[in-house]
């Protein structure tokens, strides 16, 4: 299986699940630690975790894209590697430009931690079969916002209401080339049915990031 | 930098009393520095020195064979199996949450946090427990809506998910709310760090955020006195957290663990620097050395009297192994926090504290620590209510399905989802159980092994009777915890009261202890930690209701044993557990319908609750259960109704007895529960039940749209849905 990366800002919450369920899917996962200047050889890809990276106290992922480890991210995303950004690691990817667009609060200015469906659409190169999927969503700044010169490759859509006031129900999207990933659902929370959202449906989205870097550049 | 005249009116100003005064010149033997004026008025402020409580916790059972460490240290630590222990306390942040709603409760969260990670522990889950004045009023809105944000802002952030605990509303809270904060954490039962300040000549660090002048006074004015018409110019006295600092600490803390260079470790929570050094000394029978200058500070010109008094957060006092303080400065430099050496343990019993080389404080540990001073103040019992509720002079309300719908849309007993999902739930995927039921289930990783959480309190008993009041209070949360499958194993406790210094007030925390004692006792759940909270009253305006929040800690071996409290299918059949008598008094439905709360407490036979408790686990490990609720505030009716609503599945079911229909319906009988078994299963668990002398009552059937419970309710889920969910979000928006 290939290996792949989680990267470590300080206040990275969800790093250690993330980890932990791409361990579970048999990758072999290792953390990357911000303040690093390069990447570890021979990843396939890199996958942001969701969290409050500084804190968030300036804007959602505004300081985490300048920290040392990024310009090796864009590096590898820029050579068609995939990069997968989960809640906080969206809002990172939207913050450095790697994904258009932009996440801003929610509509009722407030923390939401909740149960919801999401439709995949265009999964660009992680191949998601289009069954519904139930993932928990946790998160202050999760409404997207299109940025109207690059409208963006819708990767999922929220069902039922609308939970956060974002645009058009969106609720991931995919880059221009299809090899970096967004959403605001956690799958990595939601690998065990087991467990508090009682679905196992994101081992569906962390099986496509990991296929996709098994797919290699191509 | 120029000091006031110290003298008794300062030390009057200070809180402090006139035979303390003449305690600390008898114990220096001249009169204090103003900097050790500050220390002693700390140090023997109620909320440090526990002066007005600590000979009553004396008779709680702090011993039992899950007990790892008893109260004494920031936590409390119980044996888990395999190796492991969980370390648990629940802490108040009262005051400061009045007077800064939400600041005030996110360093709440922060104390508690710390308190956990402090002895080696990652923290795992969060509960807090919630009380404010009546909804319908502008400023308990604000004040619940800073309260709820603080606690998601603070605990999301820091990244420990919260993952339950309760919310109510009475109007003698509406100039006293109260903030109670719990936390569980995991370690191994051989790394357990305790504070102690051992080995004189070890260097003593400090580690953390900067000092700043916030806090100052927290823990001696704020919080040990009542609020009157100055409470608002205190508001400097809240400190303000910063999470991303405390969880970096927390990951410092934790390695710096692993070098096995720490000799002892203490957070700087209430009394800041002043409390953990002296505190540390004492428990190690030595002294403590510091020099002031070399403390981090975040700006010029802080005096050594702030310095001392600050309750900055985030910070912590380390004793380390003499030679290797490089190697813990080093990790926290690593995690981006100041760290530094200020000092070192001594062998003299005094600690001493010089600032730019000259002395400011020189004062023995002893009688400052561990001698302060200790009253046993007068109580005055309160005279029995003057109204006895006649039952006869109250009619039972001609539509029961409608007098469920007002108690489902009743602030007390509607959907708490409002506040939940403001919270993090989820993050470190260990949640198994999340908010709303009865107890918080989450896994303890790397084992099969789970802990369910629960606290709880009815303070409309504890104001009716306190000693049984908080009987009851230790019961039910056992019974939240038991209903899940666990085994109550251990209690923390948060007793948050009145004004000591009045009789009566201080007689209902006597009682209170007594009650928390026996009833600890009689189920075998050992007290390993607590806090108690005075003065939460107002001058003129009299205080809270007695409030003593009781956190349990149970034990499930196999976490996919548990047992959720909503029905889990259709056509389950529904059994209701334990015994209803005619028991309005005190009960939520005496207060929603009728606007009375007198009464007679509902009777409690602990030895009738611990057999509930023990059929309860067994059935749940037979996998007997498919679904199992506690029936308290608001009777056997809201409980039924509330596994309908967790569910989704109605349900069509009969209460038998000769007692008046409203009792039946909404009494609030106590050790009862409502289970739902599998058709197949259910003269097994009837036999298991009698073998265990466990009344129980085959009731009816779930499935459904409907919630159809004879006497006289028949309602459409949805309709009940509709009442029971949209009270909060209207309120509060």
């Amino acid at each position: 299986m290939p290996r792949v990366g989680v990267l470590v800002f300080p206040g990275s919450n969800d790093d250690r699940d993330l980890l932990q369920a791409l361990a579970e899917r048999g990758a072999d996962a290792v953390p990357v630690w911000h303040k690093d200047r390069g990447l570890p050889e021979g990843l396939a890809g890199v996958a942001i975790p969701g969290g409050f990276s500084y804190g968030d106290y300036l804007r959602c992922g505004a300081m985490a894209r300048f920290s040392p480890v990024m310009p090796a991210v864009e590096a590898l995303a820029g050579a068609g590697r995939p990069v997968l950004g989960i809640c906080n690691g969206f809002q990172i990817l939207c913050e450095s430009g790697l994904l258009p667009g932009a996440l801003v609060r929610n509509r009722e200015l407030r923390f939401l931690c909740d149960d919801v469906r999401v439709r995949p659409e265009d999964g660009g190169r992680f191949a998601l079969d289009g069954d519904d999927l139930l993932l928990p969503i946790k998160h202050g700044e999760g409404a997207y916002v299109p940025d109207p010169e690059r409208p963006p490759r819708v990767a999922f859509r929220y069902l039922g209401e609308n939970p956060n006031g974002t645009t058009d129900m969106i609720a991931g999207v995919v880059s221009d080339a299809g090899n970096v990933l967004g959403l605001m659902p956690h799958p990595e929370h939601a690998v065990d049915a087991r467990l508090g959202s009682g679905s196992a449906d994101g081992a569906r989205v962390l099986d496509a990031f990991l296929g996709a870097c098994l797919a290699g550049s191509a | 930098m120029s000091e006031p005249r110290v003298d008794l009116a300062l030390a009057l100003g200070h809180g402090l009393a006139e035979e303390d005064w003449e305690r600390i010149l008898d114990i220096l033997g001249r009169e204090p520095t103003y900097p050790e004026l500050g220390v002693f008025s700390v140090m023997w402020s109620e909320h440090c020195s526990y002066k007005s409580s600590r000979i009553h916790l004396a008779s709680l059972p702090t011993r039992g064979e899950c007990v790892i460490q008893g109260p004494g240290e920031n936590a409390g630590v119980v044996d888990i199996g395999e190796g492991l222990a969980a370390v648990f306390k629940i802490e108040s942040h009262n005051h400061p949450s009045f007077i800064e709603p939400h600041a005030g409760a996110a360093t709440g969260v922060g104390g508690i946090l710390r308190d956990i990670f402090t002895m080696g522990a990652r923290p795992l889950a969060s509960l807090n427990s919630l009380r404010f004045g009546p909804l319908d009023e502008p400023q308990q809105r604000y004040l619940m809506r800073g309260v709820v944000s603080g606690i998601a802002d603070y605990g999301n952030c820091f990244g420990c998910a919260t993952v339950g605990g309760e919310v109510s509303f009475h109007p003698r809270y509406r100039n006293n709310i109260l903030v109670n904060a719990m936390n569980v954490g995991i370690v191994r039962s051989d790394e357990i760090f305790l504070a102690n300040a051992s080995g004189p000549g070890n260097p003593v660090i400090y580690a953390g955020s900067r000092t700043g002048r916030d806090g100052i006074h927290g823990a001696s004015l704020l919080a040990s006195s009542e609020f009157d018409e100055h409470t608002e110019s205190m508001r400097p006295t809240v400190q303000v957290g910063d999470p991303l600092t405390e969880r970096l600490l927390l990951e410092a803390c934790l390695e710096v663990m692993k070098t096995g260079a720490v000799v002892g470790i203490q957070d700087m929570g209430a009394a800041g620097l002043t409390c953990s050094s002296f505190e540390m000394a004492s428990r190690a029978r030595t002294g403590i050395e510091l020099h002031l200058e070399r403390v981090p500070q975040r700006e010029e010109g802080i005096t050594p009297y702030e310095l001392l008094l600050s309750e900055s957060q985030e910070r912590m006092l380390l004793v380390a192994q003499v030679g290797r303080e490089d190697e813990v400065l080093e990790i926290f430099r690593k995690w981006d926090l100041e760290a530094a050496v200020v000092g070192q343990v001594t062998d003299d019993g005094i600690v001493r504290i010089s600032w730019k080389g000259s002395p400011v404080v020189a004062i023995p540990v002893d009688p400052i620590a561990e001698n302060a001073p200790r009253y046993d103040r007068t109580t005055a019992a309160r005279p029995p209510s003057a109204e006895p509720l006649d039952l006869a002079l109250l009619a039972p309300p001609s539509d029961a399905g409608k007098a469920l719908l007002s108690l489902l849309g009743s602030p007390n007993l509607c959907s708490r989802h409002w506040v939940f999902r403001q919270y993090d739930q989820l993050v470190q995927s260990s949640t198994v159980l999340r908010p709303g039921g009865d107890a918080a289930v989450v896994r303890v990783p790397g084992t099969s092994r789970a802990l369910a959480l629960s606290t709880d309190c009815n303070p409309r008993f504890c104001a009716l009777d306190p000693y049984l009041g908080t009987q009851h209070a230790v019961a039910e949360a056992a019974r939240n915890v038991a209903v899940t499958g666990a085994r109550p194993l251990a209690v923390t406790n948060c007793l948050n009261f009145g004004n000591p210094e009045r009789p009566e007030s201080m007689w209902e925390f006597v009682e209170a202890v007594r009650g928390l004692g026996d009833a600890c006792r009689a189920l075998g759940t050992p007290v390993v930690s607590g806090n108690v909270s005075f003065y939460n009253e107002t001058s003129g305006e009299g205080s809270i209701p007695p409030t003593p929040t009781i956190g349990m800690l149970g034990l499930l071996e196999h976490a996919e044993r548990r047992v959720a409290a909503g029905f889990a299918g259709a056509g389950d059949a529904v059994f209701v557990l334990g015994e209803t008598l005619e028991e309005l008094g005190g009960s939520e439905y005496l207060a929603v319908i009728h606007d009375r709360e007198g009464g007679e407490v509902p009777r409690l036979d602990l030895e009738a609750e611990a057999r509930l408790h023990a059929l309860l686990a067994d059935a749940a490990s037979d996998g007997l259960l498919r679904s199992a609720h506690d029936a308290a505030e608001g009777g056997l009716a809201i409980a039924l109704a509330e596994c309908a609503l967790f569910s989704g599945h109605g349900l069509e079911v009969r209460l038998e007895g000769d007692l008046r229909p409203d009792a039946l319906l909404f009494g609030e009988s106590a050790s009862r529960a409502v289970v739902s078994v599998e058709p197949a299963h259910s003269e097994r668990f009837e036999a298991l039940a009698r073998r265990h002398r466990v009344p129980c009552a085959r009731v009816g059937t779930t499935g459904g749209s409907g919630i159809q419970i004879e006497p006289g309710i028949d309602l459409a889920l949805e309709e009940a849905r509709e009442s029971w969910s949209r009270t909060l979000p209207e309120a509060l928006g």
